[in-house]
């Protein structure tokens, strides 16, 4: 993994400067090179993690996700169908993956009558959609490696040898 | 016995220099909301695979002593870790003892080996113990003042000078705390050199030895003629973040490993069985999160001490564990009245330099085992401190 990627994918914030400091690299190296991460789609966004149950009135966002299987098309496989269902709002991530069902879909709705609605509507009724299974989320424990977790209090002495 | 308790206190015990600096730390302890960068241990957790090994052996029941030298479990992972990591051989059981940390082996190296009155050399700045540590066993601590002019680095100069008769041993600690030097293999071949032309012991701590960050950290037993005359000090605490299982190891000739078993045995029996088994799983499958911190400490490294340099501190680049020790000497005042003044004014908490040796009262410690978002806010405080005393008219900026 690239310093600069590791870094800002650690912490977004993290300013060229620092990451200048922290590098040994210089501020307008570590600038361009980000400028390049941005323009060739290596960096796709910078966005924060949000515990949804720390926001006040948010708390009706309910997420699922959703088993597909899915007869694959003459010559695009499973691409094609999987652009078609990736392309909704909805769909907040999407995976081909091995095993008894071929994509598995995050969907996100203000509550559970949007999201069955979705499923119901638009994937399970879509050609060459074989069956689906919906596992609506009822907690978040931990996301791309962080934990949901109110930060302990700080365990070490202030000052120590 | 109130006051009057002193009284039945040990002479050499009541002589040992209380620390210069306690009521200052009691000051830091004391208080809520600082931004510490005064701690000389890791920020991060121990790895959850092992503490969950630790939380595994409670469940089946291992609660028991161990053999006084720690399981030979253990002591074979460690002494094949040695052979692949460092090309270090040692043979598990003459040769190995698991201490409760490294701390323990460095009080258990000094009463295995010194008569009263016979002299050890040890280094200025370093960890406040071994000064006191030495007396404790009868000893006799001569300090080899290291200068900021020669990056605090022992050399063969320095240790020739130091040198009186009656001296039986050498501490050498590196990378070191307080100012994270380190040294290369050919600087580490001068000191063999005068430790075998002088038939020195060296006790050679080496705790640090993963957080190495220039060059690949060298064992002084591993160079030639010097692993009969070392005494390996080393640890789970700083490279596993596990400061709190209290657990190291000493490895050495096998005589004086006899004799420091024996004093073990009798005072502390075995280290604690579940930090035993924590450093099991620490020692086999914890080189990838050793791996991840240290890259972390490097740029966390890289980061304060260029702050610290564009701030006017001047900073030489420490090459090992998680400190930097800058110089505070152009705001023309001692690093004690600086470190209050610092708490006071921007509750921002560093170490006097004092702390680490007389000669060292114009330097501070900074731990960088704090996040960055401390470290950031660490650095701003104290430039608007300098900022502050600059627009007062006292010295303190650059330029100033």
């Amino acid at each position: 993994m690239k310093e600069i990627l590791e870094i800002l994918m650690n912490d977004a914030r993290t300013t060229p400067d620092e990451i200048a400091k922290m590098t040994g690299k210089s501020a307008s190296a570590v600038r361009s090179q980000i400028k390049k991460y941005e323009q060739d789609g290596t960096i796709v966004q910078y966005k924060a993690i949000v515990n949804p149950e720390m926001v006040e009135g948010n708390q009706s966002m309910v997420r699922a996700l959703i088993q597909v299987s899915i007869v694959p098309q003459k010559d695009v496989g499973f691409d094609h169908i999987a652009e078609r269902i990736y392309s909704f709002s909805e769909v907040k991530s999407c995976y081909l993956v091995s095993g008894s069902y071929d994509l598995l879909v995050i969907v996100e709705g203000g509550n559970i009558q949007t999201v069955a609605e979705f499923v119901s509507s638009k994937l399970s009724s879509m050609e060459n959609v074989r069956q689906t299974a919906t596992h609506f989320l009822l907690k978040k424990y931990k996301e791309d490696g962080k934990i949901f977790k109110v930060a302990p209090r700080q365990k070490r002495l202030n000052i120590t040898y | 016995m109130g006051q009057k308790g002193s009284i039945y206190v040990a002479r050499h015990v009541e002589e040992l220099p209380p620390s210069g600096i306690r009521a200052f730390f009691d000051l830091v302890l004391g208080m809520k909301d600082v931004i510490s960068l005064g701690v000389g241990e890791p920020d991060f957790t121990t790895p959850w695979n092992i503490r969950e090994h630790a939380i595994y052996s409670l469940e089946q029941g291992l609660t028991s002593y161990t053999s006084n030298k720690g399981t030979p479990e253990l002591r074979k992972d460690i002494v094949k870790f040695l052979a692949w990591r460092r090309g270090l051989v040692y043979d598990w059981d003459t040769e190995m003892l698991i201490t409760v940390g490294a701390s323990e082996g460095m009080d258990l190296a000094f009463r295995a080996i010194l008569n009263p009155g016979e002299k050890v050399l040890v280094h200025e700045p370093c960890f406040v113990a071994y000064a006191p540590l030495v007396k404790l066993a009868g000893g006799e601590p001569v300090p080899l003042v290291t200068t900021e002019a020669d990056g605090f680095k022992v050399t063969p100069r320095k240790l020739e000078a130091a040198y009186v008769k009656g001296t039986k041993a050498l501490l050498l600690n590196y990378p070191c705390n307080p100012t994270g030097v380190s040294y290369t293999r050919a600087e580490l071949l001068d000191i063999a050199a005068f430790a075998r032309k002088r038939d020195l012991l060296v006790i050679s701590d080496e705790i640090y030895d993963e957080l190495t960050y220039d060059f690949e950290h060298t064992p002084l037993a591993t160079l030639p003629g010097m692993k009969e005359r070392v005494i390996y000090l080393n640890g789970f605490s700083k490279a596993y973040a596990m400061t709190g299982f209290r657990l190291g190891w000493v490895s050495g000739p096998a005589e004086i490993l006899a004799a420091m078993t024996k004093i073990h045995q009798y005072t502390i029996m075995c280290a604690p069985i579940t930090s035993q088994m924590a450093a099991r799983e620490a020692i086999r499958n914890g080189m990838k999160d050793v791996q991840v911190m240290k890259r972390e400490y490097n740029r966390r490294r890289n980061f304060i001490v260029s702050s610290l340099n564009e701030l006017g501190l001047d900073c030489h680049m420490p090459q090992g564990a998680f400190y930097a020790f800058p110089s505070i000497r152009r705001l023309g005042m001692s690093s004690i009245d600086f470190a209050k003044d610092l708490l006071d004014k921007e509750k921002v908490a560093l170490v006097p330099g004092n702390a680490f040796g007389s000669q060292c009262a114009d330097h501070v410690r900074i731990s960088y085992a704090s996040s960055y978002d401390n470290l950031r806010e660490a650095v701003a405080r104290i430039g608007k401190y300098l900022e502050a005393r600059r627009k007062q008219g006292l010295r303190g900026h650059i330029g100033a």
